[in-house]
């Protein structure tokens, strides 16, 4: 079975750019300007705290690992004779 | 000719993955599976249109996403999720992280936007880039990126409130204070 578990979940990591607390810019790249508002404005703590959050979530399911009959359906697929 | 063992072996490796994303697109356990088992059926039937050498989740994580679109999503009732549903495929979470904590996390995850929910955990939990994850929402990457920021900072507001709510009354005498009408 070897290496797949490695190769194909390299990217798993957390893509979230840092907030700049203090520079968020009042930024219209999306054409959807809006004025830099205070709430804009993350804490570094609170922004750890959801990254660290939505990672145990998603991880809870992921450690679950290949439920037996999904392994069981892309094994039978497998074996049968591509067109 | 069978398929290629190693190609095989990329699909298997993408289904926890693929099953974590089809949870947080249903809210429901059960209807995840049944999507991810319909995706491997999908992607297993078409496995010609993948080019070997390119990037197998974000190709399986499409395809997901455009059956959920398409069939599971009309079918989908978000008030009933909203809360209940969603937090019951949770109860085998690690101990590490406050159980309350990450209740109150999910919660606060459910009220975003089905749009902002969905970019923010392929780039902050599935790691995807922003262009891929923009390749699979098929948007543009400035979109993934407005849509993962207004998540983020909702999410925070969100948070903060709880937090303070934490030295108050627990949620269900919260949930009668407020409630006034609600019986």
């Amino acid at each position: 079975m070897g290496e797949w578990g490695k190769n194909e979940m390299k990217h798993r990591n957390t893509n979230l750019d840092p907030v700049d607390p203090v520079s968020e810019k009042p930024e219209g790249r999306d054409g959807m300007a809006r004025p830099a508002k205070p709430e804009a404005r993350l804490g570094r703590e609170v922004q750890a705290r959801i990254g660290q959050q939505l990672r145990a979530i998603y991880d809870d399911v992921v450690n679950q690992g290949v439920p037996s009959h999904l392994a069981d359906l892309v094994r039978r697929l497998s074996e049968q004779d591509q067109d | 000719m069978k398929l290629d063992p190693a190609i095989r072996d990329q699909v298997l490796g993408t289904v926890p993955s693929l099953r974590a994303f089809a949870i947080s697109l249903c809210g429901n356990i059960d209807r995840a599976d049944d999507l991810v088992q319909e995706t491997l059926l999908r992607a297993l039937a078409h496995i010609d249109s993948f080019q070997p050498g390119t990037n197998m989740p974000a190709w399986l994580f499409t395809i997901l996403r455009n059956l959920f679109r398409s069939e599971y999503r009309k079918r989908r009732r978000e008030v009933e999720d909203a809360d209940g549903r969603h937090a019951e495929t949770l109860k085998s979470h690690p101990e590490q992280t406050g159980r309350v904590e990450l209740e109150e996390f999910r919660a606060a995850l459910s009220k975003l936007p089905s749009d902002q929910r969905e970019a923010l955990i392929l780039v902050g939990a599935s790691g995807f880039s922003y262009d891929d994850a923009a390749a699979i929402c098929g948007c543009a990457v400035g979109t993934i990126k407005s849509r993962v920021n207004r998540a983020r900072t909702r999410l925070a507001d969100l948070l903060a409130i709880d937090s303070v709510d934490d030295f108050g009354p627990d949620r269900a005498t919260r949930a009668v204070l407020a409630g006034g009408g609600r019986s």
